[in-house]
């Protein structure tokens, strides 16, 4: 929740940066877990038991 | 267990370089080298990407503990010059958002080290951001003047993690090189309190010199390196390191015990004779010598791991095979 005090560019601008920053780390921790699974699923499939 | 005083509240909006500072990137930089040293010199062959994962894992778990410390410390924090202005105490970031940034980053870190490398890694580093945040910043830190030495496992593990992600193991010679940095850490922070030891008082916080004075850690420093070194020379004995690391041990080890002698025959860390006033006591005299040592310690482990490092990577010959 945001204090309407703060309410400034300098909020709204940090704010946005704080956004894009979360999106960014979501998009790399799924991507890193698709990847994960490949490389794991190879190894298995290599090597089963 | 004190719980921490009240945390102050964020004066000015958070920018997500805030966010990054509470992850401490210098020590997570160091983080990355010394569990890149364990995962190259186990020798096992692992997917590189998977490796690369090992490694970012250990880094966010260390950024993790780091936020958390920062949450529970800002009140020491903001008592110390060097710490003041760090994203908490500075009102850039509230004590909530760091404690909620530090355990999303634990749990994110410790579940993908499990399912991407081995349980025994991700249970290595729950444990080592568990001691850091909790043994170390919560208790030992506020509580004895051996906080450093009993919380310095904390730092001294990322090598072990390393080892066991490539392997699923974690043998003697893993152990050897967290007993390398776990025996480094007391005169490396040592020597760096004693000429900040007034900053630690302000804050409460009892480290060596405060609790015991500097005289007492000045001959800590020495006893402990005269310790440090032939730890840092035996994984030439069990042929871990080689002939260019025995080299780079033994001469910087000659090099860190005359700094450290000099250290313990030095005023480091001593206080002005107040019944003087003529400007002729040289306070600063000796705290040359601690901010030698302390800028030698950081050279030397690097050099140890870097040599280690070189001699897996290019495939250098062990001593044992030369002899």
């Amino acid at each position: 929740m945001s204090d309407p005090s703060n309410e400034g560019e300098a909020f709204v601008r940090a704010r946005r940066g704080r956004n894009i920053a979360i999106a960014v780390g979501l998009v790399i921790f799924v991507v890193l877990v698709f990847f994960v699974t490949i490389a794991r699923l190879g190894a298995n499939a290599v090597a089963p038991f | 267990m004190a719980m921490s005083p009240a945390l102050p509240t964020a004066r000015t909006p958070a920018r997500w370089q805030d966010f990054v500072q509470l992850l401490k990137p210098r020590v997570m930089s160091l983080v990355v080298f010394t569990a890149l040293t364990g995962l190259i010199c186990a020798g096992a062959k692992i997917n590189p990407f998977l490796g690369a994962v090992a490694i970012l894992c250990v880094t966010v778990g260390a950024g993790a503990s780091a936020s958390l410390n920062m949450w529970y410390d800002a009140d020491i924090d903001a008592k110390m010059r060097r710490t003041r202005g760090r994203p908490v105490p500075a009102g850039r970031v509230q004590g909530a958002d760091a404690l909620a940034l530090g355990i999303v980053l634990s749990l994110f870190s410790v579940m993908l080290m499990g399912m991407a490398l081995n349980w025994l890694a991700a249970g290595l580093l729950a444990f080592t951001i568990v001691f850091y945040a909790v043994v170390y910043t919560m208790w030992l830190k506020r509580w004895t003047a051996q906080n450093i030495v009993i919380g310095g496992l904390a730092g001294a593990l990322p090598p072990v993690i390393g080892w066991a992600a490539a392997t699923g193991a974690a043998p003697l010679n893993a152990w050897l090189l967290c007993a390398i940095i776990f025996m480094w850490t007391p005169p490396h922070f040592w020597a760096l309190s004693l000429y900040t030891s007034e900053d630690y008082e302000k804050a409460g916080v009892p480290m060596l010199p405060v609790v015991k004075g500097a005289a007492v850690t000045r001959r800590h420093i020495l006893v402990y390196s005269l310790l440090f070194v032939p730890i840092c020379l035996a994984p030439a004995a069990t042929g871990l390191g080689g002939v260019a690391y025995l080299s780079v041990a033994a001469l910087g080890g000659l090099v860190f015990l005359v700094l450290a002698w000099r250290v313990s025959v030095s005023r480091a860390g001593d206080r002005p004779d107040e019944r003087q006033d003529d400007g002729l006591y040289d306070v600063k005299a000796g705290a040359k010598d601690a901010r030698n040592l302390f800028a030698f310690s950081i050279l030397y482990l690097t050099l140890l791991f870097a040599t280690l490092l070189a001699e897996h990577l290019i495939g250098l010959p062990a001593l044992k095979a030369l002899i």
